[in-house]
C-alpha cells in the first residue's frame, strides 16, 4: 500500500505560515479519520457472533466511530476480516479489498484470520497477510471485545500518527 | 429390530458377503460390484428410502486400500443400513446411486474429490468443495497435510508453497 504512494516534496518554497499548516496538516486529517472508520465486516465464520458482540450496545464500536458498517467495499475503508479464509475465498477477498478506496485499513478479527489459526490443512490460508496487507492482528478464539476495541484504538493510534495524501504533490 | 434384519439378511444372502450388527446397524460387507444390486433391494424390498451418506476411509498400508461406505435409513422401520465395499488403490471404482437416489449426486461428488473414488455412472464428478486445478485428494492419508494450492498470489516474503 505505501510502496505505491508519492512521498510529498515540495519543489518550491512556501511561505512559513503554509509551512506550519502543511506539518500539521497530517495531524489535523488523522484526527478526523481515526473517529470515521467505516468498516466492511467480511465474516465468515464464528468470530462473528463476537463482531455482533462488539458492535451492540454494551460494548458499543461507535464510540470509536466505528459502528456503521457500509456492505459495499466502496463505501468503506477498514476491512475487518471476521472468520477462516479458505483458499476459495482467497479470490474474493481479494478482490472485496481491491475495490476499497484509499486510505483502507485491514483488521485480522480472530485467530483464524491472523494465521490460520488450528486449521492447518489444505482448505485454510495460513493468515490473510499472505494475501493483502494487515495494520492490526486481533487473536483469539474468538477474541474478547476488549481485545478488539483494543485493537481498534491501536489503529486509531496508527492512522493519526500517519501521513495523509489527501490533495496532490503540491500541498 | 431384529425381524428386518434377519429378513434382509436372508434375502441378500447370495449377494452380500459377510453380514453384521453393529451398534444397532446393519452391516453388509459387498463386492464392488454387488453394490447397485444390494442398494436397490435395500431400497425396493425393504423401503430403505432414505440415503444418507457415501463416505470412504483409507486404510493406507493394507490392500484393498479403500473401503467405500453408504448409509441408508428407513423412515418406514427407523432403522439404519451401512454397506461396506472395498476397492483396490489402482482401480477405484464403485457403481453409481444416481439412478436410486437423487441425493448421491453431490455426495458422491464430495467422495470423489476428497479420496479419488470413482462413481461409474455419475456423469458430474466436478469438484463441490474443493475447486478447478486442486491437485490430488486432501481426505488421503498420503495427502502432506502443510501442502497449499492457493487460488491467488501470495505477497512478497511469503513463500509460495509447491503445488505438487
Amino acid at each position: 500500500m505505501s510502496s505505491r504512494t508519492i512521498p510529498i516534496r515540495p519543489e518550491t518554497q512556501k511561505s512559513a505560515a503554509f509551512e506550519y499548516i502543511a506539518t500539521r496538516k497530517d495531524e489535523l486529517i488523522g484526527w478526523a479519520r481515526k473517529f470515521s472508520l467505516f468498516p466492511y465486516p467480511f465474516v465468515t465464520a464464528c468470530c462473528g457472533m463476537e463482531f455482533m458482540s462488539v458492535s451492540s450496545t454494551p460494548y458499543d464500536t461507535d464510540r470509536f466511530g466505528a459502528a456503521l458498517p457500509r456492505f459495499t467495499p466502496r463505501q468503506s475503508d477498514l476491512l475487518m476480516v471476521v472468520g477462516t479464509i479458505t483458499h476459495k475465498q482467497a479470490p474474493v477477498l481479494l478482490k472485496v479489498w481491491e475495490q476499497m478506496c484509499e486510505p483502507k485499513w485491514v483488521l485480522a478479527f480472530g485467530v483464524c484470520a491472523t494465521s490460520g489459526g488450528f486449521y492447518n490443512n489444505y482448505a485454510a490460508v495460513q493468515g490473510i497477510d499472505r494475501i493483502l496487507p494487515v495494520d492490526v492482528y486481533v487473536p483469539g478464539c474468538p477474541p474478547r471485545p476488549e481485545m478488539v476495541i483494543d485493537g481498534i484504538m491501536k489503529l486509531q493510534d496508527k492512522i493519526a500518527n500517519q501521513q495523509h495524501l489527501i490533495v496532490n504533490d503540491r500541498f | 429390530m431384529s425381524a428386518i434384519f434377519e429378513r434382509i439378511r436372508e434375502a441378500l444372502a447370495s449377494r452380500a458377503g459377510e453380514v453384521s450388527v453393529a451398534h444397532g446397524v446393519l452391516v453388509l460387507q459387498v463386492a464392488p460390484g454387488a453394490v447397485l444390486e444390494v442398494a436397490g433391494a435395500l431400497k425396493e424390498d425393504f423401503r430403505f428410502d432414505l440415503f444418507l451418506d457415501v463416505t470412504a476411509v483409507d486404510w493406507l498400508p493394507r490392500e484393498p486400500r479403500f473401503e467405500v461406505v453408504w448409509h441408508f435409513y428407513s423412515t418406514m422401520h427407523k432403522l439404519r443400513v451401512r454397506v461396506k465395499a472395498r476397492v483396490a488403490e489402482a482401480e477405484p471404482v464403485v457403481g453409481s446411486l444416481t439412478g436410486l437416489y437423487g441425493s448421491a449426486h453431490f455426495m458422491e461428488r464430495e467422495c470423489h474429490e476428497m479420496y479419488g473414488i470413482v462413481f461409474s455412472g455419475n456423469a458430474d464428478l466436478r469438484p463441490i468443495l474443493l475447486y478447478e486445478g486442486f491437485k490430488g485428494h486432501p481426505l488421503r492419508k498420503d495427502y502432506p497435510k502443510e501442502r497449499e494450492q492457493p487460488l491467488v498470489p501470495y505477497r512478497e516474503g511469503y513463500e509460495m508453497p509447491g503445488g505438487e
